[in-house]
């Protein structure tokens, strides 16, 4: 049996190094340091700076209605080990302002305009605080506990009109706008204007560049998605080009934002394992995981031996599957069209199965438990398992390389075509693939196993170049080095239980806050979830990798040319539904 | 098509003429190749859209029903397969897609989210159900449904237009404006439909009653 | 050489055309039919699969592992009389941990004592919000609801399905999942084994 590690641990003594303006956070079952307002940048600094805190991965507010509001900041190191955790507290008074750390850490950009967007709380300094989520002119701020949809039925679920006199109704039926809508008093549609992008064309406007030469040219701005063949989902990107260079880029996000986090507070603990499957539902297998570390970590609950084996096996199933993908996408966005793609689904078909046999469904296999999973793999599966593992999928890996890596087009498409370097990849926030191919070695797997991962044999998969190619050839590598995990978990899971729970449907969470994250096949997936005793969370937040590693494109894409954009695009390997959640 | 179902049961044709000619009307002929070439708009929104993509790989293989061909514009397609799930800002762009589909089009809702909300159907940001704004034409429960579910349902749609007829087709019908067109929502302080402006203007007029 | 790549490629895709026809050609030899077979749709889903991968779905269909889920439904026991025994307690389990929060159940109480009557007067699942996660089946305790493997059921009409649509017999389940069904069924002797054990220790002990 292992335990799982404390809900956050600290490793560095800030309230020494700023004693008055830095405090322990002392409230039970929360880690980490409350940082006043005024004194939030220069130790985000020295977070930085002094103690090596150089990649902050998740930024989120949490609304602890009815007096104050709260942003959290986890900071890791890229050379590994436990994160930092810091927090700013602010009164719950209109405006809520926190100052930004973009000047810091660039990649807070979007997650900060996430936070205004759906808390209400204004990063002072942020140079383009739009909403992103939801559009301009949307009424309210959702997330906050004060707010309700028109769908609204009680706070927290079961809803006490399923059972035991759940007549059958509509919900439509019960709300005045005969549907999921709620508008102010007195709303009168005829005379709204709709704000429209205005303010997105603005934002880009301070990309101005002058024509050289003395010719002048007109700067085009074009839209991308949110219907387009090769935006992967429905992304758009708004652009203005100076010919073919890209001289300013915006992305459009929001288009499949489903209310993860609302949704999710409604729910208990249990009922959020399903609608994990839904946030990147290539790999339904690795957010399962990701949220129940989280809630894990929360109940202070040991995993059982071999589900923590299986944990990992289903992980590199669906690594592998993902990359496999990837891969069969990538090559339809440099224009490819399907060979690639079909033969890369033949092998994820395989995979599926294996799925849809152990857990009973294809995609969203919602899988575990807390404290294991939920069925046990049978020995005709593991057999299944093992014929992939040992004599389908090396082979089929190779012909795949065999097929693509060296085929001239597809390397002067990609070779050399700048990505991302270590530096900027850092300071964005980037994370998963799209880091390593860019030269620094970072992988939660290593730098901060979670699971069993301290117990394989395994190399960080890491390239270089960081162009275009090498993330391509990353996952490749990536495929590889999975299979010699999976190897390794084959031969040596034990039997026995496969949940060191009972069964049950109502979980007991003590209060507390706690931060899973893995290292999923896009990037860091965290799940935060903070808990005040009763069966539903209080805060329920995702931490997707695309989301956060969309903040990095227009830094890589300015200056690029178009052509390039959509594999550019391809490479960060997005996925709408974990995106916008 | 083979003969059995291109001819017509009540004409006997002689045997040994039985694999030469066939009796049969034009709107068999006509749906028969309707049927058979429903070209689908090359559109994913979520979760379904992946089992839409399987389904279209090799080993469901859609391209045995004709439907291979998954088109990029709106202008070139017949069936609008929403997959997935309808968020509140996405309405606008997927009914501006539909408007510009010519006819005749048809809408199949895949998935839970699509027929009426799905999982999501409390999220502030989810329209419940494409219906509300599309007519549509066939449901497929499931979530996802699984490719098969999908071709099921494909099926079923073509079981629906092989009861169209040529006589009341109203893509051939004169007509001066578009009887199809949906007015494309607004995003206001929540979703607007232009074609309930009234109903939400009485509603929002009138206090709540608790 | 410029283009060696290419060629490679293109020796990549001319194998797997190439494999369709000596797999077929090799099936055909063992005089085995490959497709409309079990066999040929087993071995087109199995590591050893080459050339052709489609399953052509309807005249062929994949075959569904015993934990495949699509939508649930509950169970009925036949009764030798013609009636039907509704395992469903209306205990409301299902209803509670059901994520989507899809599943209604009306419990009515015995006009006459006043006391809940255990068989659900309505039951409805709205299966165009059901998000086929299997938790109502998982944590039923009288295995009364269960998922179902039907997967045809596009319709032209949105879903929701009572009681009546819901209802299928205890032989279909078995049928769909028979191990599933062997283990729940040993359990349930074992019960009513240790039941009468208790009873007849009961009745011993008594004077």
């Amino acid at each position: 049996m292992t335990t799982p590690a404390p809900a956050s641990t600290q490793t560095v003594d800030l309230t020494a190094r700023f004693p008055g303006v830095v405090q322990a956070d002392a409230r039970p079952g929360y880690a980490g340091f409350i940082v006043e307002k005024d004194a939030l940048i220069e130790v985000a600094a020295a977070i930085r700076d002094e103690f090596g805190y150089d990649l902050l991965t998740a930024v989120t507010g949490v609304d602890y209605a009815p007096d104050k509001m709260e942003v959290v900041y986890h900071a890791y190191r890229t050379s590994g080990g436990p994160g930092l955790v810091f927090k700013v507290q602010v009164p719950r008074v209109d405006p809520v302002e926190v100052p930004s750390l973009i000047h810091l850490w660039p990649g807070v950009d979007l997650q900060e305009r996430e936070a205004w967007d759906l808390l209400g709380i204004k990063f002072t300094g942020h140079p383009d605080l739009r909403r992103i989520l939801m559009w301009e002119g949307f009424e309210g701020h959702p997330l906050r506990k004060d707010w309700k949809e028109g769908f609204y039925e009680e706070d927290t679920k079961p809803f006490k009109s399923r059972w035991p006199h759940g007549q059958f109704y509509m919900a439509e039926d019960k709300n005045p706008f005969k549907d999921n809508l709620t508008f102010p008093q007195n709303f009168d549609p005829e005379k709204w204007i709709p704000e429209g992008d205005a303010l997105l064309y603005g934002a880009l406007a301070r990309y101005t560049v002058k024509s050289e030469g003395g010719i002048s040219t007109d700067r085009i701005v074009i839209n991308m998605g949110p219907h387009h063949p090769s935006t992967h989902g429905v992304f758009r990107a708004v652009m203005t080009l100076d010919g073919e260079t890209i001289v300013g880029l915006k992305p459009v996000l929001g288009y499949l934002h489903r209310n993860h986090d609302k949704i999710g507070e409604r729910n208990t603990y249990l009922q959020n394992m399903p609608y994990t499957d839904r946030l990147d539902y290539f790999n339904s297998m690795t957010n399962n995981f990701g949220y129940a570390l989280a809630v894990e970590k929360l109940m202070k609950i040991p995993v059982a031996e071999r589900a923590e084996y299986i944990r990992v096996i289903v992980s590199e199933l669906t690594r592998i599957q993902n990359h496999l993908i990837f891969i069969g996408t990538l090559l339809n966005d440099l224009g490819a069209m399907y060979t690639p793609s079909l033969y890369a689904f033949e092998e994820r078909e395989l995979i599926l199965d294996v799925f849809e046999a152990i857990s009973g469904a294809r995609m969203m296999c919602n899988y575990f438990r807390f404290g294991g999973v939920v069925r046990d793999i049978e020995e005709a599966e593991m057999q299944k398992i093992k014929d992939l593992v040992y004599e389908r999928i090396p082979p089929k890996t190779d012909e795949l390389d065999r097929m693509l890596t060296e085929n001239e087009v597809l390397v002067s498409r990609m070779k050399g075509i700048r990505m991302i370097n270590a530096e900027d990849a850092i300071a964005y926030s980037v994370t998963g693939p799209v880091l390593r191919a860019a030269g620094v070695p970072y992988d939660i797997r290593r730098a901060d196993p979670y699971g069993i991962y301290d117990r394989f044999d395994f190399d960080v998969a890491v390239r270089y170049n960081g162009d275009l190619m090498d993330n391509y050839l990353i996952r490749i590598d990536e495929i590889r080095q999975s299979l010699r995990i999976l190897d390794q978990a084959i031969k040596q899971i034990p039997q026995g239980p496969i949940n060191s729970q009972k069964p049950q449907y109502q979980v007991r969470v003590p209060a507390g806050e706690a931060y899973g994250r893995i290292e999923s096949p896009k990037g860091e997936l965290g799940f935060y979830v903070v808990s005040n005793g009763k069966p539903n969370p209080w805060r329920y937040h995702v931490r997707p990798a695309s989301y956060v590693n969309l903040t990095a494109l227009e830094k890589i894409t300015v200056g690029q040319k178009i052509a390039d954009f959509v594999v550019i695009l391809a490479m960060f390997d997005i996925v709408m539904g974990e995106c916008d959640r | 098509m083979d003969n059995e179902t291109l001819s017509l049961p009540e004409y006997d044709i002689p045997a040994d003429m039985q694999n030469l000619v066939a009796v049969t009307t034009l709107d068999r002929l006509y749906n028969w190749g309707r049927r058979s070439s429903v070209w689908p708009l090359m559109f994913g929104l979520a979760c379904c859209a992946i089992e839409m993509i399987a389904a279209q790989a090799a080993r469901y293989d859609l391209a045995r029903f004709g439907m291979e061909v998954m088109r990029p514009t709106p202008r070139q397609a017949d069936l609008l397969l929403v997959s997935g799930t309808v968020t509140k800002k996405m309405v606008p762009p997927i009914v501006r897609l539909y408007n510009q589909m010519p006819e005749p089009k048809y809408v199949v809702a895949m998935g839970a989210c699509a027929s009426g909300g799905g999982p999501f159907k409390e999220g502030y940001n989810v329209v419940a159900g494409i219906d509300k704004f599309l007519p549509v034409d066939v449901y497929v429960p499931g979530c996802p449904p699984t490719p098969q579910a999908l071709i099921a349902g494909l099926i079923k749609l073509q079981e629906k237009i092989d009861k169209q007829t040529l006589k009341d087709a109203s893509w051939y019908k004169r007509k001066t404006k578009d009887p199809n067109y949906v007015p494309i929502p607004i995003l206001g302080p929540d979703l607007i439909d232009p074609r309930r402006n009234a109903e939400i203007k009485h509603a929002a007029a009138t206090p709540e009653e608790n | 050489m410029y283009g060696k790549g290419i060629l490679k490629g293109l020796g990549v895709t001319w194998k797997r055309f190439w494999d369709t026809y000596t797999e077929d050609l090799a099936w055909l030899l063992r005089g085995r039919k490959r497709y409309y077979t079990e066999e040929g749709v087993r071995h087109r889903a199995s590591k050893d699969q080459k050339g052709i991968f489609t399953v052509q779905y309807p005249e062929e269909k994949l075959i569904l592992p015993e934990e495949a889920r699509y939508l649930p439904f509950l169970v009925y026991n036949d009764l030798p009389d013609g009636k039907r025994e509704i395992l469903c307690t209306s205990c409301g389990i299902c209803a509670k941990v059901c994520p989507p929060q899809c599943i209604w159940i009306v419990r009515s109480n015995d006009p006459q004592t006043g006391r809940p009557i255990p068989e659900p007067t309505e039951f409805y699942i709205d299966a165009d919000i059901c998000m086929n996660c299997g938790y109502c089946a998982e944590y039923c305790p009288f295995d009364a609801i269960k998922m179902d493997h039907d997967f045809e059921i596009a319709s032209y009409g949105r879903n929701v399905y009572n009681m009546e649509q819901l209802l299928k017999s205890s032989e279909y389940y078995k049928s769909i999942r028979p191990v599933n069904y062997a283990r729940e069924e040993a359990a349930r002797l074992a019960e009513a084994e240790a039941k009468k054990a208790k009873e007849a220790a009961k009745a011993a002990a008594a004077p």
